[in-house]
């Protein structure tokens, strides 16, 4: 049975167990009051016994399956198979499934291969059928022990409000998941590529061709692995932009919060959060087609030699972008100062733009600061705009009309296309991405720190 | 008396002084006033020159022209035995019916590479739609009609002033002669600029004339929609655990920092996730709206948990008081009361979070939504594209034409954003709630 369906007729047959647990209820007293809970929960009570354990099995069945047949099959290869290489092998079993599911294959039909399809075919059918059985075995029998159990003492809400306790926190602990799965995967696959790549020349080898040679012979591409470059790129865009945005973002905000108009601050406001809502890959067409080429005739009418992909670009542009971020940090943090503070201020005379030099802008300082470096961690951590409008080439250099290439390119050019997991190619998009990874959740809690121990300052 | 007499006197010089700092004070004040009013102005020439080049761009993209054809369609060339046979009227050879049909436009033209000038005038579809012509009315072989067909990228570019006319000839993607050809067909009423319906219903291609973006609308939409149908619950779920069931210990303590922390991951990084954990581990499909949808949740999850929060956290406690006040259980306060009063503020949170996923691109990247994929994908497991990686595919593109048809895609996909972002400003006025 097709997996939707299936669904669905467990559904069904759980509602109707909800009736029929109201039904039970009800007819085992005379009257509604004499019973332990409210009516609808003893059907919940049904709910829950008929969907819970069918639903988990489901869910543990359809993970598990592919992993199974594959065990499966490969027992049940010939020894000459068997004996092969585990790339060969995987090759082998690929091949067997396109075949089963009627896809190209890449070699030579011939009898294995024909029989470990069909094989993996009627594995597939029993599985299927052995899914569908035992979910509706599962859900029948769930809803017939609820309604056996029923009982005029059964105290039905407190136990489903315990399940539903339960379940709540499940949904809760995601993030924990999400979390330890990153931290996983990235320090799996980049221990992988230190294996291959010392640590040492990773974080302070200066230099990055990630082409490794296809052939010993092969000139000019001996796969160096040296991150400085990239560290620098990133840094040089990240600064260009945070020039960009910082005295921006900062003084739109002072002007918003302190001299603005309500009725000029209802437009300014949702002006400056279109800037935020832009997708960056938009950003990244501006940047690429429009301001890198103004920005290219600009300094050849200047005598300068501009690259067509210069870091002044990238990191103009992901300053527009990140000034709507800046200025809602900072817009929040100055209207927390305490406006006894300001009035203070302006009755001893100081001038409106004196009080907020002298008195507003250091007493939000720390505020401002956590919000910048949540900034910065934005900066370093954008993608689309650099590898749009950024180079790819790892030039070390300092000098913003030149072109150089970030982390973040870097981990995108390295997967696109085609992923070998043993090379070090690919797994030094892992070793990049731990990296990137580590420095923003360090500038993350660092502000994240800053910023609530100022606004317990004022509390 | 001496003294009252000094400090009078100095009463009066810091007077004086500060009567002459005052006017340079009220400069430093209209200079930093200034200062502040020009960043705001500046912000807003950002977002208005962003707009203009886009839109200046891209709005011939909703116009296409087309040329019409004087098609023979020949018997002889379509279906010499003319008993119609399926297979025949399949393969016969419409590139030719076509050529001649130009030819007979413009008979002095001779030699091959003219002939294949004249002929790429029009789309190299051109073929494909005559023959779905003959396949669907057979009774059309033999007659001469008009056939109203797309011009190609250059020449379109050419009509709508994109590539200029002046200049040397072999600076210019277009030649004299093909100039000439246009023109003379314009005269007689053989071009017309039509509404670009195949943008908004066909696929990719590599042909810009062709190329729509209806394929990646689709894949935006599944995605969209498995983002959705886990993040949502998920996150409601969690934001209720937090906000009202759980014990104050360690172990909440760390999901609440955790959830803080994911909100600042970069996107790319979930994209590693997404390649490491979906694609290897778990071997999902490549490319498929299923594990984008997936990754995207995960993305999103903590963007709904903390507006929901809040939205909970607002709800006076008088309300939760009268409620167990009156009986209910927990489960009855959170649910027939906290969580219908604070549902505006989460539906608010989710369109937000989920508009930024709309317009996310790199972790996307990562598990392999960026193949050129033509087919409108028919379900969440098949391979498909989503509407910001399709604006990334296109920006790589050297063709002049693509620039145009990227810009009409921004037009659709910021008009998306634009509806949702509305959306949420609208629910938050119409049930924002003073207690």
């Amino acid at each position: 049975m097709n997996t939707w369906l299936l669904i669905v007729t467990l559904l069904v047959l759980s509602t109707i167990g909800y009736q029929m647990g109201r039904r039970r209820a009800l007819s085992l007293v005379d009257h509604p009051k004499q019973l332990n809970s409210l009516p609808g929960y003893y059907g919940s009570w049904i709910l829950m016994w008929g969907l819970l354990p069918a639903i988990l099995v489901l869910g543990l069945w359809t993970a598990s399956e592919s992993a199974i047949i594959d065990k499966l099959v490969v027992a049940d290869l010939p020894t000459e198979v068997r004996q092969l290489a585990p790339e060969r092998q995987n090759l082998f079993l690929n091949d067997a499934k396109n075949l089963a599911s009627g896809n190209i294959v890449s070699s030579e039909v011939d009898a294995t291969l024909e029989s470990a399809a069909d094989h993996i075919t009627s594995l597939k059918r029993t599985s299927a059928t052995a899914r569908t059985l035992l979910a509706l075995l599962l859900c029948i029998g769930g809803v017939a022990l609820g309604y056996f159990l029923i009982s005029d003492r059964l105290r039905a809400m407190h136990r489903v409000e315990a399940t539903a306790k339960v379940i709540l926190g499940i949904g809760s602990t995601i993030a924990i998941f999400t979390t330890v799965g990153i931290v996983l995967s990235l320090l799996f696959e980049a221990i992988r590529f230190f294996r291959m790549v010392p640590v040492t020349e990773f974080l302070f080898g200066l230099e990055w061709s990630p082409q490794t040679a296809l052939r010993a012979d092969q000139v000019g591409s001996s796969g160096s692995f040296g991150a400085v470059p990239l560290f620098t790129g990133t840094m040089l865009i990240s600064a260009i932009a945070m020039v960009v945005a910082v005295p921006i973002g900062l003084l739109s905000a002072i002007y918003m919060s302190e001299y603005a108009s309500p009725r000029l601050r209802t437009v300014a406001k949702p002006m400056l959060e279109i800037l935020a809502g832009i997708p960056t890959v938009v950003y990244g067409f501006f940047a690429a087609l429009t301001v890198a080429p103004v920005i290219r005739s600009w300094g050849q009418g200047l005598g300068l030699d501009v690259a067509s992909e210069s870091a002044l670009a990238a990191g103009g542009v992901m300053g527009i972008m990140i000034i709507p971020f800046v200025s809602s940090i900072s817009d929040d943090v100055i209207s927390a100062v305490p406006q006894g503070l300001r009035e203070a201020s302006i009755g001893l005379g100081a001038t409106q733009s004196e009080t907020i030099r002298r008195v507003i802008f250091p007493a939000a300082l720390p505020g401002i600061v956590g919000g910048i470096l949540l900034a910065v961690s934005r900066a370093i951590g954008e993608t689309m705009i650099v590898v749009m409008a950024a180079g790819l080439a790892a030039n070390l250099t300092a000098n913003p009309l030149q072109a150089v290439t970030t982390v973040t390119t870097q981990i995108v050019t390295l997967l696109i296309g085609d992923q070998e997991f043993d090379s070090a190619k690919t797994l030094a998009a892992f070793a990049l991405g731990l990296v990137l990874f580590l420095v923003t959740l360090v500038l993350n809690v660092i502000a994240l720190h800053v910023v609530r121990k100022y606004r317990e300052q004022y509390e | 008396m001496s003294s009252s007499v000094s400090s009078s006197a100095s009463a009066l010089l810091t007077r004086d002084a500060v009567a002459s700092r005052l006017k340079s004070r009220y400069r430093a004040e209209n200079r930093f006033r200034f200062a502040c009013a020009s960043a705001l102005v500046v912000g807003g020439l950002f977002l208005a020159v962003l707009f203009t080049s886009i839109i200046s761009q891209g709005y011939t993209a909703f116009t296409q022209h087309f040329v019409g054809l004087e098609v023979y369609f020949d018997p002889d060339v379509i279906d010499p035995a003319g008993n119609r046979d399926r297979e025949v009227l399949a393969s016969a050879n419409y590139n030719a019916i076509v050529r001649d049909s130009m030819k007979r436009q413009f008979p002095d033209v001779t030699g091959r590479t003219e002939t294949r000038k004249l002929t790429g005038l029009v789309s190299n579809s051109a073929p494909y739609e005559l023959q779905s012509l003959v396949e669907t009315n057979p009774a059309i072989i033999g007659t001469t009609e008009t056939v109203w067909v797309p011009a190609s990228d250059d020449i379109d570019m050419l009509l709508k002033g994109k590539i200029s006319r002046g200049g040397a000839e072999e600076t210019r993607r277009v030649s004299d002669n093909e100039i000439a050809w246009i023109d003379t067909l314009e005269k007689s009423g053989l071009v017309d600029r039509r509404f670009n319906k195949r943008f908004f219903t066909a696929g990719d291609s590599r042909e810009p004339e062709l190329a729509g973006i209806w394929g990646a609308v689709v894949g935006s939409a599944y995605t969209m929609l498995v983002c959705l149908a886990l993040s949502f619950p998920l996150g409601i779920a969690a934001a209720i655990y937090l906000e009202e069931f759980a014990p104050k210990n360690r172990l909440t303590d760390l999901i609440e920092v955790n959830i803080n922390n994911l909100a600042a991951v970069p996107s790319i990084v979930y994209g590693l996730l997404g390649l490491a954990v979906f694609l290897n581990f778990f071997t999902m499909p490549r490319s498929a709206p299923l594990v984008g949808g997936i990754v995207l949740s995960l993305m999103t999850l903590p963007r709904i948990i903390i507006p929901a929060r809040a939205a909970m956290q607002s709800i006076p406690p008088s309300i939760e008081e009268a409620a167990y006040g009156l009986g209910a259980s927990p489960m009855q306060v959170m649910f027939h009361h906290i969580l219908p009063l604070s549902l505006p503020g989460i539906l608010t949170g989710t369109i937000i979070g989920m508009a930024q996923a709309l317009g996310e691109t790199a972790p996307l990247l990562m598990i392999g939504m960026v193949a050129f994929i033509v087919d409108v994908p028919a379900s969440i497991f098949d391979p498909a594209t989503v509407l910001p990686v399709q604006v990334y595919l296109w920006a790589d593109s050297t063709e002049l034409a693509f620039v145009e048809k990227n810009s009409a895609a921004i037009m659709v996909l910021l008009a998306f954003l634009i509806v949702m972002n509305l959306a949420a400003v609208i629910i938050r006025r119409k049930t924002e709630r003073k207690w």
